[in-house]
């Protein structure tokens, strides 16, 4: 199953409670997959500042001197946030691939989740409640956000396994679905340049739409590639520094509901992760149509 | 009246209640607010009673249903009256996947849309769509009335039996073994009983609909095929 929500601002009056909201819509999801779950929440960008998120099984050892030993390693002023797991690591912008070339080294158990301008990336094994309070979610603000409860089928429950995945600076994808030819296309994703963490087939899905987004394709085009390219089942939302998209296979039998004010664009696997939202009883409500690729940018 | 809060008093006592109601009853006519979206609301009713659903529901809404009549005042998730046996059901607004699947009887009402896979397998449920309908309708639908007073998307009708399928607006595309087939007498009377009775007659007549139905080759033996069996 795995259960999906996601939120767009248009008001900035509701960007303090982003992380509220997209928790409550979380959690309704719990039972369309209880594995894992994760969240990608995008801030603001702050000019000349981009953001690292790690990850790492043993953040007492591993994080206690990273902010220092990074701004070493880059010459650049860099510091941090311990969130549980994750460690939001702040650095100029012109340092950020230093930054994650040096982590490699620095702390090789660590796990990079997302790096960009605004994206930060919070995912781990358990509940959405219990991994939602984790990482204080609910105290997050931003402009638009994705969340993902993870029924595993392709591959373990891990925290690696667990969505959103990103591939990309910025760039975050969940999946509710399956891919049956996500082996192939790996392959020649990998022979074009583009690195793997795990064997689930989500990551190719999301690194398909990075190595489109390199070539130059635009947002839209790179989801409408994945109805061509991609065999199997899929809802895909995906998020991007400025907006994000849907996209569900031609067959479409993974459920997608979306919802509209004046003041959001809200998805949900289901009607029930919507209701709390602001003036829902006004919105207006649809099934995103098979085969057809929406988005919202700012 | 009956007035059930959904939210504050939960799914399994709302079911339980209902499900109490057998033959003659004076709690005919109930109230369900809150719905929320929630799963599996009045489902398996059989008595002849009158629900009306105050919000948009989850999956399964009314499935199974017998006698009674469902009223959802919104929208309606996956699978509403899956296998309804009798009774009404009316959705004032959309209908997600499946709507009506492999029902046996009584009527079906959608006055919006319906997505995908509507009517699949059905077998005797008549079912009034005032929208349009998705892709792969009427899939494998053995008996029953299909009307659809807006457009049908692609494979109408694929690998169809003996169900009669009415549309008014464009059809996507055909399924294998369904064909366009003439109106009658009979089937201008079947849709003008129906129509009426799914609340559309102010909306459409029934010479404005075209029928479908198959063409027979595919769940017949044909002897040129036997290589193929």
């Amino acid at each position: 199953m795995c259960g999906i929500v996601g939120l767009f601002l248009k008001d900035p009056k509701l960007e303090p409670k982003l992380g509220e909201m997209l928790t409550d819509m979380l959690i309704t999801m719990t039972d369309r997959g209880p594995d894992s779950a994760g969240i990608a929440i995008y801030g603001r960008p702050e000019k000349g500042k981009a953001k690292l998120t790690v990850q790492s099984a043993n953040p007492d050892a591993d994080f206690a001197s990273l902010a220092d030993d990074l701004g070493k390693a880059v010459a650049g002023k860099v510091t941090g946030t311990v969130k549980d797991t994750h460690m939001v690591l702040e650095v100029p912008e012109d340092r950020l691939e230093a930054a994650r070339h040096a982590l490699k080294t620095l702390r090789p158990a660590a796990k990079v989740m997302s790096a960009g301008e605004g994206i930060e990336i919070y995912k781990e094994v358990g509940l959405p409640k219990d991994v939602a309070a984790r990482f204080e979610v609910a105290r997050m603000s931003g402009t638009h956000g994705i969340g993902h409860t993870r029924m595993a089928t392709e591959s373990a429950v891990t925290t690696m396994g667990a969505h959103p995945f990103s591939t990309g600076s910025d760039q975050c994808l969940v999946h509710n679905g399956s891919l049956s030819n996500h082996n192939s296309v790996r392959r020649v994703l990998r022979q074009a340049g583009m690195s793997f963490e795990t064997e689930n087939d989500t990551e190719v899905a999301a690194a398909f739409i990075s190595h489109k987004l390199q070539e130059g394709a635009k947002l839209g085009e790179a989801m409408e590639a994945t109805l061509t390219d991609l065999d199997g089942f899929f809802t895909f939302v995906v998020g991007t520094k400025n907006g994000f998209g849907v996209v569900r296979d031609p067959i479409a039998c993974k459920p997608a509901v979306m919802a509209e004010t004046d003041q959001y664009v809200a998805f949900g696997s289901e009607y029930r992760a919507m209701v709390n939202l602001p003036g829902i009883d006004a919105a207006r409500v649809w099934e995103p149509e098979p085969a057809t690729v929406y988005f919202w940018e700012r | 009246m009956q007035t059930f809060d959904l939210e504050a008093q939960g799914l399994r006592q709302l079911n339980e209640k209902l499900h109490a109601l057998k033959g003659q009853t004076n709690e005919t006519a109930w109230e369900i607010v809150n719905p929320k979206g929630a799963h599996a609301i009045a489902v398996g009713l059989d008595a002849p009673v009158d629900v009306t659903v105050r919000g948009s529901t989850g999956y399964y809404c009314a499935g199974m249903n017998k006698q009674a009549t469902v009223r959802v005042k919104g929208s309606a998730g996956p699978g509403v009256a899956e296998n309804m046996m009798s009774g009404t059901v009316i959705i004032d607004g959309d209908a997600s996947q499946y709507a009506g699947a492999t029902g046996r009887g009584g009527l079906l009402v959608i006055k919006g849309n319906a997505s995908s896979r509507c009517g699949i397998s059905m077998k005797g449920i008549d079912i009034v769509v005032h929208g349009n309908i998705g892709h792969m309708s009427a899939f494998m639908a053995q008996s029953g009335n299909m009307v659809v007073l807006g457009d049908a998307g692609e494979a109408l009708g694929d690998s169809l039996y003996e169900a009669r399928l009415f549309v008014r607006g464009s059809v996507k595309s055909l399924g294998a073994d369904c064909i366009e087939k003439e109106m009658r007498p009979e089937h201008i009377a079947i849709l003008a009983d129906l129509l009426k009775r799914g609340e559309a007659d102010h909306l459409a007549k029934p010479e404005e609909f075209k029928r479908y139905g198959s063409a027979r080759k595919l769940y017949t033996f044909n002897i040129d095929n036997a290589s193929s069996y």
